[in-house]
């Protein structure tokens, strides 16, 4: 039997809440009938990196997919919640969704910078997307998030060059500085390095431990030492549900959940 | 570091564009789909033309008799001609198919070297060759040595359309078949040739066998490499080395006359040879392809549909 | 203890199985060694005569003691029509492609590609015949006459009483034949586009319509091109259903000036004239001469389609193992 550590969330905002910026309600979500996430609710603090880890499977992903609107364009998808940021319902039906996406950006397990572009365009479409032509303010966006993902150093020298002649460390922070460029005010990172080598992998982790101190991050990562190292709060999903939310500290030296425990344990996975 | 309320000040750089973006994503989709619905138009208005005009002209007799002296009372029928399209689908299986078969078994087994490529790239550019070109060689190699038109010059030029698409579903009907076989095969000791022959054929049947139908359907189309080499003929066959008619070449010869009974004629004819093609083509694609699209989609590729 | 006898086969028929499999491997080099040869040969006599002009010129009298040959109008009937066809067929072709990879429901995507394949099913003699008996009454009335009326014959490109056998028809009754080349591979090449693309661009706040342009289109530029060159190259080989529909014209007059005018390509004067030439002589040679050209043109064509069509698997290769 699992227990449940979640707060029932309460459907207006009281005053706690008002410190979390992004909170979703009740997410249940499924694709090609298979049910993903069960009726998993979150708050996520601002300027705080929250992990969600569990074994293959749990619905980490999927969940992530959820907070910025991307699951409902998998095949065969449904989804019944909603996500509040800074209060709003990013689900309202009186909003395109085009427009609630941009709020939240979004780096992905393999890097996937446009193949075509060159470093400045793959950072400055986002922009041009969403209306923007003053090249004074793309510029200065382009610059602001290189150097927010640790890479303007590495090719100031030379912005026109392709995005993909980038090492693969590198181009893992083309997109997050591509996700950046559209100023969301969550950054979800769904496993950003589990394709890179170690020193790739450090950078990353310390650049988030940067980006936190003016976004809310959250981070689905298969690697414990991971979350350990770069999350505050920590979340564990196993098989669609939400089994344990807390500090970080908390869930893996103290689980409250017999099935955390064992989880963190490495007694499965 | 952006602060958020740096991030506020950039975003008030956004336009508020985004009514005109959905707009424009709707008229993106609304001409995507008239594209759609311009290309099935013709092929409906094809299938119903020839079936309704068709239908009028057959009958028994149309099917199996010879055709009437021009312009005269009783245009008589087709029968010469599909009897020829069967004959000449027939006699140029006879060369295309186990040449086919066997220069795919080739590249597929023996042709990972710089032959093989060699082979594998002039076979593409033979399959994508006009074919009335190829009835032009014919006709100067065949007909003019010859001295006379006749079904062998007319099969002659068809295997050659026929051959380089067999050629390449066999090879990758072969290609599909897992390597384990054979090696499982070789590992019984048992020779390359039966290896071949009993294990790896027999798993790529249904390929082979899709990819000779299509062709097949195809030449039957084909009048181009007909026109020189066939002649034509208001007779059925009276031997190999004669004359010949066939149902597109009677179609393109039916539709210059200003006769009315040879426009119902020509329509007739039409029917006959749409019914065959189409019914190899859908029946190929239920009855072996119900689940292997990009088998499908490959051979269309390679040409086996013209 | 029962010993079962399997067939191993023997070493010999082993070794004659190899060579026969290389035997009609080596048919197909052969056969097109052959068809190359004697398209020269055969067309040695109107090289000689003609020399260059045969390419430039623009007689066609076939009347002895006066025959003069240059196929240049009909090179210029077969890119011009090939040219219009293509100029329909691409914006077309694309967006069938595009309909089928990003926008179709699943269940509609295989009966839809199931009708553009049998749009390349339909034999060109039925085309042809169809476009003769039917369809090129709708495009004289609908097009050529109006279009005739508003621009008379001032304009060069609508100039002549329009009667439907003409290069406008068969050009377009082409564009509709070549369609399922382009659309088919198109549809292939827009769906190899990995869905990670996609996704960047749905996480940047786009629009379907604006995901594909960001991440679809320059990924498949180059195969898209492929595509349209491969339609090229069928355009330029097609026969029977140009040979209806475009009306015969033969020497100068066959230059391609209006579009409602009657034209010629070399397929379709190959098939229209090759009962007068079939005795033999210089118009035969003229002929087989047009063929020796019109090959090489769609070798060259082809060969460039599969250039590109072999980058882009190459480029996608190195994009993907990013």
């Amino acid at each position: 039997m699992m227990e449940t550590v979640t707060k029932t969330p309460t459907k207006e905002s009281s005053a706690e809440d008002i410190k979390y910026k992004l909170i979703a309600e009740n997410i249940s979500a499924s694709y090609d009938g298979i049910v993903a996430v069960k009726n998993v609710s979150m708050k996520f603090r601002d300027r705080a990196v929250t992990a969600l880890i569990g074994p293959s499977g749990c619905g980490k992903t999927t969940f992530l997919r959820c907070l910025n609107r991307m699951h409902e364009l998998t095949k065969n998808a449904t989804l019944t919640g909603r996500v509040l940021l800074d209060g709003e319902d990013l689900y309202s039906n009186k909003v395109d969704p085009i427009i609630n996406r941009r709020k939240i950006g979004m780096v992905f397990q393999k890097p996937n910078p446009f193949p075509t572009m060159s470093i400045y365009d793959n950072v400055a479409c986002g922009l041009k997307l969403n209306g923007v032509r003053d090249k004074k303010i793309l510029d200065e966006v382009v610059e602001g998030c290189l150097k927010m993902a640790s890479l303007w150093d590495e090719v100031k020298g030379d912005l026109k060059k392709p995005g993909m002649s980038l090492s693969g460390g590198q181009q893992q922070r083309l997109c997050i500085a591509r996700a950046l460029a559209i100023q969301p005010e969550v950054l979800l990172m769904d496993e950003p390095a589990s394709a890179l080598d170690p020193i790739a992998t450090q950078k990353i982790e310390e650049m988030i431990q940067e980006l936190k101190k003016e976004y809310t991050i959250i981070i689905v990562t298969h690697n414990m030492q991971q979350a350990t190292r770069v999350s505050d709060y920590t979340g564990f999903m196993y098989l669609g549900d939400l089994v344990e939310f807390g500090e970080t500290k908390q869930i893996f030296e103290n689980p409250r959940n017999e099935t955390t425990a064992k989880y963190v344990q490495g007694q499965f996975g | 570091m952006i602060t958020p309320e740096q991030r506020a000040e950039f975003r008030t750089h956004f336009r508020y564009n985004v009514g005109r973006r959905l707009v424009l994503d709707k008229i993106v989709k609304g001409t995507v789909f008239l594209c759609v619905v311009v290309a099935i138009v013709p092929l409906v208005a094809i299938l119903v033309n020839v079936f309704t005009n068709g239908s009028a002209a057959l009958s028994w007799d149309f099917l199996t008799k010879i055709p009437g002296a021009v312009g005269s009372d009783d245009p008589g029928g087709i029968g010469p001609a599909i009897q020829g399209t069967i004959v000449l689908i027939g006699l140029s299986s006879l060369i295309g198919v186990p040449v086919g078969v066997m220069g795919g078994i080739f590249l597929s087994e023996y042709g990972n070297n710089r032959y093989g490529r060699t082979v594998r790239f002039f076979n593409d550019v033979l399959a994508e060759f006009p074919t009335i070109v190829i009835g032009v060689f014919v006709f100067v190699l065949v007909v003019l040595t010859i001295g006379n038109f006749s079904v062998w010059a007319g099969s002659f030029a068809l295997s050659i359309v026929m051959l380089p698409i067999i050629m390449r579903t066999t090879e990758e009907s072969l290609k599909l078949v897992p390597v384990t076989y054979r090696e499982a095969g070789y590992a019984l000791g048992i020779r390359r040739y039966r290896v071949v022959f009993t294990i790896v054929l027999n798993s790529a049947k249904n390929g082979l066998v899709t990819g000779i139908l299509l062709s097949v359907a195809r030449i039957a189309g084909e009048t181009a490499p007909l026109v020189f080499t066939i002649l034509g003929s208001s007779q059925f066959i009276n031997g190999l080395d004669g004359p010949i008619d066939a149902l597109p070449l009677r179609i393109w010869r039916l539709s210059s006359l200003p006769y009315d009974s040879a426009v119902t004629q020509g329509w007739g004819a039409a029917f006959v040879l749409i019914i065959l093609v189409l019914s190899i083509n859908i029946g190929v694609r239920y009855l072996f392809l119900r689940k292997k699209e990009k088998t499908f989609s490959k051979f269309k590729r390679l040409g086996a549909i013209s | 203890m029962m010993a079962i006898k399997m067939k191993k086969g023997s070493p010999h028929v082993d070794k004659i199985f190899k060579y026969v499999a290389i035997g009609a491997a080596t048919y197909v080099l052969a056969i097109i060694a052959l068809i190359v040869f004697n398209l020269g040969s055969g067309s040695a006599q109107v090289w000689q005569q003609e020399g260059i002009s045969f390419l430039t010129g623009s007689d066609w009298n076939s009347v002895e003691g006066r025959e003069s040959y240059g196929a240049a109008p009909y090179i210029m009937g077969t890119l011009v029509n090939a040219g219009i066809a293509m100029a329909i067929a691409i914006p077309l072709s694309f967006g069938i492609g595009m309909f089928l990879s990003e926008l179709s429901p699943r269940l509609l995507r295989t009966p839809l590609a199931m009708v553009i394949e049998l749009l390349a099913a339909v034999p060109s003699v039925v085309y042809g015949l169809w476009g003769l008996l039917v369809f090129r009454s709708y495009i004289r009335d609908w097009i050529e006459v109006p279009l005739h009326n508003i621009f008379g014959d001032n304009s060069i490109i609508f100039a002549g009483t329009p009667f439907g056998l003409d290069i406008l028809t068969a050009s377009i009754v082409l564009a509709i034949m070549i369609i399922p080349t382009i659309a088919s591979i198109s549809k292939e090449i827009m769906l190899a586009v990995p869905n990670s693309q996609r996704e960047a661009a749905y996480m940047l706040g786009a629009t379907k319509w604006e995901a594909f342009r960001l991440a679809v289109l320059p990924y498949s530029k180059s195969g898209l091109i492929g595509a349209s060159i491969l339609g090229l190259g069928r355009a330029v080989g097609e026969t029977m259903a140009v040979t209806m529909l475009i009306g015969n014209a033969t020497g100068a007059a066959a230059f391609p000036s209006s579009l409602f005018q009657p034209g010629q390509t070399m397929a379709s004067i190959m098939a229209n004239e090759f009962a007068e030439a079939s005795q033999g002589g210089l118009h035969l040679a003229a002929l087989v001469g047009i063929g020796l050209i019109l090959f090489m043109m769609a070798f060259a064509i082809n060969v460039v389609a599969h250039l590109l069509v072999a980058k882009v698997v190459k480029s996608h290769e190195g994009a993907v193992l990013a």
